[in-house]
């Protein structure tokens, strides 16, 4: 049996803040997946299946917290499935959540992704001393500073580029009501004024530490049928390359090329600068979007800088990334990913209120995580796809 | 429904593992039996799943590692749940069911041994007003062993009698932790431990790992002449909450069941760590009486947390194989007191 189409037809998040004192983590979740119901015009009770997402437990300090969260989240009595993939899970948990209906298994599944970051410190978390292995005690940017370094001096781009990112996406937020930093006047220059944390990485270069949730409905072909609206789903990708091995090269990693051409075949796409109208990228530290548009076949290797440079890449340019403000602006990280995901489907619904790129009709989610070797991707359109 | 098949199996139990706090380098002697069953290597494999837990490692990411015993390049279509393997293995039936891959390699693993197992589960119940009290897992399976026994459901000779069969029957079982057979009397003469259960009531903490090969229509024909079809694969969870559960039924267990169509299972291998869980499970999935239980000793001979439930559809897909049996049935648990239940029904038709 050939795959059957699905699409979303809710979307939802909560507000994002670094604290959200107010809700339990059933609550922050429950924020989400109401939207995303009644946006959908449907019931938790019509819901055939919950899939949920979430990085590390340790972030929390819960064992697999699905499992209390179970009724609160609706699932009791359902099938309920527990995604955990790194940095990119909210981007796999949706792609989970979409094979449920692509295998003709489920009509109507709703997914959640979430991180209540506040519950525990995420610095701890990741630096859990482990027996015999390296400790690296750095945290993600002291991770990736250089492979930033090794971007610069491969392409040479000049040293302001990741701040044109960081000042486009923190602009960016200021039109995305849900956004976690609201940093009015933020510019190129207050960016490169702001503290060196991990050389060349500046701290308003940095995402932010979120609570927040994001939850998809994603439904069958006729349940779609009723959508006014629906973001049908052209094509999904998940690649992950292994920890270890010298061959590796983490500034355009192989597993995230071998993503990027998979999914645009899947997707019907031979220049993904023309064919796709907005991307959200997964963006942690500013670099990244310059990075991940050559890893993706925006631009050739050493030119995604040149794109950022251009003005491409903003809300009103010819490939503009992370409308929504992006994951400089929100991340609560195990929902970081479904919410490129969503975004990217708001857009070509139409949805995307004052961050909406004019005549969205085809856009990327993207989400990556670990050390740059974990990947998730999907491409979703206005129109049913072709095949 | 595309046809999908159980077509490779590779565990590992053993009371401690001599090793990292992960097992995952149990991982590449498994992989390579499950290539030396099929004669595949990693290239065949269209996608991979793993089940694993960071609070039983100690650690986040405790999965990211395993990744690396698949092999560096090129990299591969993969995904982790934190489940059993029994579920990893579901995401990949699903998978292939949309068509996109016609093979998978699943696999699971975990140092029990590395914490104090029932304390650390506590970690898994509700986080505001019942971890705080500690409630083991062994204390909370007490309970509802309790509850049974009150309402007049089984009585502690009928989970000895569980015992005894499990114990007998993992004398044939190069992996089991715990075995040798006794008689109903002598254990019922045993100390307490957790009353009303006693020690050999409970599975033993065990560390271990395991992999599952499924493949579709003719790839899973190419490597068996019987491979185990999958005819049917659902899982339910109820509320967690013990208060206000019925502890002497899993409805989940019966959802399960019905989405599966255990009608005419011969065997049946059933994820009950503790004795009287089995007794909840066989009135729940509606077995007969002459369905043969946990031929290969069961849980309560071993029981590799975030394994043990794909071992259980591993076990029962031998069975088919070897043709001992035409239908058989594997089944998983998770979370306290048999809150999540998955049942896979297998067949050997041609």
């Amino acid at each position: 049996m050939a795959k059957q189409p699905a699409a979303v037809i809710g979307i939802g998040q909560t507000h994002h803040r670094a604290k959200r004192e107010d809700v339990s983590m059933a609550g922050l979740c429950r924020e989400a997946m109401d939207r995303a119901l009644e946006d959908a015009g449907l019931t938790l009770d019509e819901i055939d299946a919950i899939v949920v997402g979430k990085a590390p437990d340790l972030f929390e300090g819960v064992m697999m917290p699905e499992l209390f969260l179970a009724e609160a989240l609706g699932a009791a009595g359902k099938p309920l499935l527990r995604v955990h993939t790194a940095g990119s899970v909210g981007g796999s948990t949706a792609i989970v959540a979409s094979s449920l209906v692509q295998a003709g298994v489920h009509k109507k599944v709703l997914t959640v992704a979430y991180e209540k970051q506040s519950e525990s410190n995420a610095m701890w978390a990741l630096s859990v001393p482990i027996p015999f292995n390296m400790p690296v005690h750095a945290g993600a940017g002291g991770y990736f500073a250089p492979h930033v370094r090794s971007y610069i001096r491969r392409s040479g781009a000049p040293n302001h580029i990741g701040a044109i990112v960081a000042a486009k996406d923190r602009n960016n937020a200021l039109k995305n009501p849900y956004a976690h930093l609201h940093n009015e006047g933020t510019t190129v220059e207050s960016v490169m004024a702001s503290q060196m944390l991990w050389d060349p990485i500046r701290y308003d270069e940095t995402c932010p530490s979120s609570d927040g949730a994001c939850a998809l409905v994603i439904a069958s072909e006729d349940v779609a049928a009723s959508s006014p609206n629906p973001a049908w789903i052209h094509g999904t990708v998940m690649r992950s390359e292994a920890t270890s091995g010298a061959e590796r090269d983490q500034v355009n990693p192989q597993a995230s090329r071998d993503a990027a051409a998979a999914l645009w075949k899947q997707a019907g796409i031979t220049h993904p600068i023309d064919e796709i109208d907005m991307a959200e990228i997964y963006v942690p530290f500013s670099w990244f979007e310059p990075m991940w548009l050559e890893s993706l076949g925006f631009a050739e290797p050493g030119e995604g800088w040149k794109l950022t440079e251009s003005g491409a890449t903003a809300l009103d340019g010819r490939m503009p990334v992370n409308c929504s403000g992006g994951v400089l602006s929100s991340n609560p990280i195990g929902a970081s990913g479904m919410l490129r995901f969503g975004e990217a489907a708001l857009q070509v619904r139409g949805l995307a209120g004052e961050h909406q790129v004019d005549g969205a009709r085809r856009a990327l989610g993207h989400a990556y995580g670990g050390g740059s070797q974990f990947f998730a991707m999907w491409v979703v359109g206005s129109e049913k796809p072709a095949s | 429904m595309r046809d999908v098949a159980v077509v490779g199996f590779a565990q590992r139990q053993m009371e401690e593992f001599d090793g990292s706090p992960t097992c995952v380098e149990m991982l590449v002697p498994l992989f390579a039996e499950c290539y030396e069953q099929t004669g595949w290597t990693r290239k065949d494999v269209g996608f991979w799943c793993s089940g694993s837990s960071d609070y039983l490692a100690g650690r986040s990411f405790s999965f990211v590692q395993a990744v690396d015993a698949i092999g560096v390049t090129p990299p591969v279509n993969e995904s982790h749940v934190e489940m059993d393997l029994a579920w990893a293995m579901y995401e990949a039936w699903i998978k292939i069911q949309t068509g996109e891959v016609d093979t998978a390699l699943v696999y699971a693993f975990g140092k029990s041994s590395a914490g104090v197992l029932r304390r650390t589960l506590a970690m898994q119940l509700e986080p505001y007003t019942m971890t705080p009290l500690w409630p083991d897992t062994v204390s909370l399976a007490g309970l509802q062993a309790r509850a049974g026994i009150d309402a007049g459901v089984w009585d502690e000779t009928a989970m000895a009698e569980v015992v005894h069969r499990s114990l007998g029957d993992a004398e044939r079982n190069e992996y089991a932790v715990r075995k040798g057979a006794s008689s109903v009397e002598e254990l019922l003469a045993r100390p307490m431990y957790a009353d009303p259960l006693r020690k050999h009531d409970c599975a033993p903490v065990t560390d271990g790992a395991a992999a599952i090969v499924l493949a579709a229509g003719d790839r899973a024909r190419d490597v068996r002449d019987k491979p185990a079809w999958i005819s049917g694969l659902a899982h339910n969870v109820d509320p967690m909450s013990m208060g206000t559960r019925d502890l002497t039924r899993s409805p989940s267990a019966a959802a399960a069941a019905a989405g599966a169509d255990v009608d005419g299972v011969e065997v049946a291998e059933l994820h009950a760590p503790f004795s009287h869980q089995e007794l909840v499970l066989r009135r729940e999935l509606g077995l007969a009486d002459d369905v043969a239980i946990n031929p290969s000793g069961g849980p309560l001979s071993g029981n590799p947390m975030f394994s043990a439930g794909g071992i259980r559809i591993g076990e029962a897909a031998r069975k088919i194989w070897s043709g001992e049996a035409a239908k058989t049935l594997g089944h998983a648990t998770s979370g306290p007191a048999l809150q999540q239940n998955l049942v896979c029904t297998m067949e050997g038709r041609a």
